[in-house]
């Protein structure tokens, strides 16, 4: 039997490869050092940067993995996988450095070394969910993410707020992602195979929409839909961003929603396009059209997470609302079905990543030093301690989406995109959420600035580590927003991916 | 009696689905909720084995049940453990009462 496809297809792999190798590496270092908890965010920071190195150097590869001889490919390493690989991979060195700024862990100290593995497993699954081509690896690498994701926001095991998040985790994630799986045993029953090149040549040959088709993939899209915390499999989005330690939250409402979003387009191009003409306009099976359920799912999505963040007293409840709109502006942009929408989604995301994770970052440097997340304890904040205001300002201001910050670039291709299709009324319903997200954004900036604060004003200091990775968040949010032609073509150039199977 | 075929499979098999949703949405003890998933993830073995036995598509399925039989296996030690932290925490394992965090 030739294995030779094997040992070749290693060579594509070298970023899951590095990372495997820096859990391995972690948890031996945590075996055997006594002291080594010092060391491994060092290490961590350092394979991740590697991983960064062999992300870099596969930036325009084109290349099928592990493809024997008269089969199709388990992996497609593409740029547009390795433009979400990179967005993960940076998202992962800040929850390093997140990590090491919060205080919340100071009773799980002695258990870093489960941390940075589970982190690190939780990063092979995501670059494994961004890559799969077939059923079956999607199913893992999800399974991967999420076993990792259930411990880690249960990391604290004292706090019961921690170990509730990590309950209601575990039990919609572990449903979600066995109508997942059920949903894939009926699309192989239907084609016969768990490959996506291989299904879509299937579903081609049925000329008729058809319903078997049409349930299973929104079985389909149970799993993928509680990834990106779309509606109506976001209830857990808020307890979990709620309870879970700031620095995983922050990572999950990024991290694992840009691999989600990732996936869900591989699946929507590789398995349900026909075609791609030139003017980047995607051609449907006539199986099933995704438009119409994704315009409702985003419309429900961005419409409830913005209602519901209005009445949130707790920040970080108020973020989980918020990154839940966040995703139905994305699935907005993805239901345009065109190469300009996937633009929309890949610029968002590098944008989200700044924004959002500074916006976290603030949360827990706060934290650290009032010890609340509520919004009533923020009152006067802005002046005891005007940097972090100041920058919290900036974050929230471009999650609302103004110019002149990143988030309104965000924000610009999303419309350019629904509007250069024509789907006007899908614009105005997002221009409309954006006015009422303005409000709770504000709302956060107004008790720090406006309000008064009634106990004695806490006088802060900033060490130099904690103020400059809050600049290293906050600079490209203000450059990106007027200078942001790099990121832009950046991923007009990543934007293409493998799609026909040969 | 006409011979077993593969309808009754999937007709075993959604009715498992159904058990096992309807296990999830109703029970209240955590640990019966995860019982429900069990059924839940079992209904799709039968599933893929099933397609496998009737179509023409060789051990493709019960591959696939091999793997999601150890991933259900990892996925219950990560839930008892989790299940286990939870009663130390709060002293039972009622999911309607383990809801500190809401609105």
């Amino acid at each position: 039997m030739n294995i030779d496809y094997f040992f070749n297809s290693l060579a594509f792999i070298n970023p899951e490869i590095c990372i495997s190798v820096g859990l391995v590496v972690i948890l031996l270092l945590d075996l055997f050092l006594k002291d080594s908890k010092k060391y491994l965010p060092y290490t961590s920071i350092l394979f991740l940067l590697v991983t960064l190195y062999y992300l870099i150097d596969q930036v325009m590869m084109m290349e099928q993995a592990f493809k024997p001889i008269g089969y199709l490919p388990m992996v497609a390493v593409d740029s547009l996988g390795t433009y979400f690989k990179i967005i993960v991979v940076v998202s992962s060195i800040f929850l390093v450095l997140f990590t090491t700024l919060s205080n919340e862990f100071e009773k799980g100290f002695e258990r870093f070394g489960e941390y940075y593995t589970l982190i690190f497993g939780m990063i092979l699954g995501m670059f494994f969910m961004i890559s799969a081509a077939d059923l079956i690896l999607i199913y893992l690498s999800i399974e991967l993410v999420s076993l990792s994701s259930y411990v880690l926001a249960g990391f604290i095991k004292t706090s019961k707020k921690s170990s509730e998040a990590s309950l209601k985790y575990l039990l919609y994630g572990a449903t979600s992602s066995g109508v997942m799986l059920f949903g894939i045993s009926l699309i192989f029953g239907l084609t016969g195979s768990t490959n996506l090149y291989e299904i879509n040549r299937f579903l081609g040959m049925i000329t008729a929409p058809n319903l078997i088709v049409f349930f299973s993939a929104l079985l389909i899209f149970a799993g993928i839909g509680y990834k990106i915390s779309s509606v109506p499999f976001h209830f857990w989005t808020p307890d979990v961003y709620e309870g879970a330690p700031t620095p995983i939250t922050a990572y999950l409402s990024v991290a694992s929603k840009a691999a989600g979003f990732a996936l869900l387009i591989r699946f929507l191009k590789l398995g349900f396009i026909s075609d791609v003409v030139s003017t980047g306009i995607w051609q449907t099976l006539p199986v099933f059209n995704w438009r119409d359920l994704l315009v409702v799912l985003s419309i429900l999505t961005m419409t409830l997470g913005n209602f519901a963040a209005l009445w949130q007293d707790n920040v970080k409840r108020m973020l989980a609302y918020s990154s839940i709109a966040h995703a139905g502006y994305l699935l907005a942009a993805l239901s345009v079905q065109t190469e300009a929408g996937v633009m929309a989604v890949m610029i968002y995301f590098a944008v989200y990543l700044l924004m959002n994770l500074g916006a976290f970052l603030v949360v827990i440097l706060i934290n650290n030093k009032i010890n609340s997340e509520n919004i009533d304890d923020y009152d006067g904040l802005g002046t005891s301690m005007p940097y972090l205001g100041v920058s919290l300002g900036i974050f929230l201001v471009s999650l609302t989406g103004l110019p002149p910050t990143a988030g309104f670039i965000g924000k610009l291709y999303v419309f350019l995109a629904l509007i250069d299709s024509n789907m006007i009324v899908l614009a105005l319903i997002l221009l409309l959420n954006t006015v009422i997200s303005l409000y709770y954004y504000i709302r956060v900036l107004k008790h720090m600035f406006l309000n008064k604060r009634k106990d004695e004003p806490v006088a802060v200091k900033n060490t130099l580590y904690e103020a400059s990775v809050v600049f290293v968040l906050a600079a490209p949010v203000l450059i990106f927003g007027i200078f942001f032609t790099p990121l832009v073509n950046f991923a007009r150039t990543s934007i293409h991916f493998l799609f026909s199977a040969l | 009696m006409s011979n077993i075929g593969l309808n009754h499979f999937l007709i075993i098999s959604s009715i498992l689905f159904s058990l096992g949703i309807f296990g999830v949405v109703t029970r209240k003890n955590a640990v019966m909720v995860l019982m429900g998933i069990e059924l839940i993830l079992n209904a799709a073995n039968i599933n893929f084995v099933a397609f496998s036995a009737f179509g023409n598509f060789p051990l493709k399925g019960q591959m696939m049940a091999l793997f999601v039989i150890v991933l259900a296996a990892a996925e219950a030690a990560i839930a008892l453990a989790i299940v286990l932290n939870i009663y130390k925490n709060f002293n039972n394992v009622n999911v309607d009462e383990i809801d500190n965090l809401r609105e």
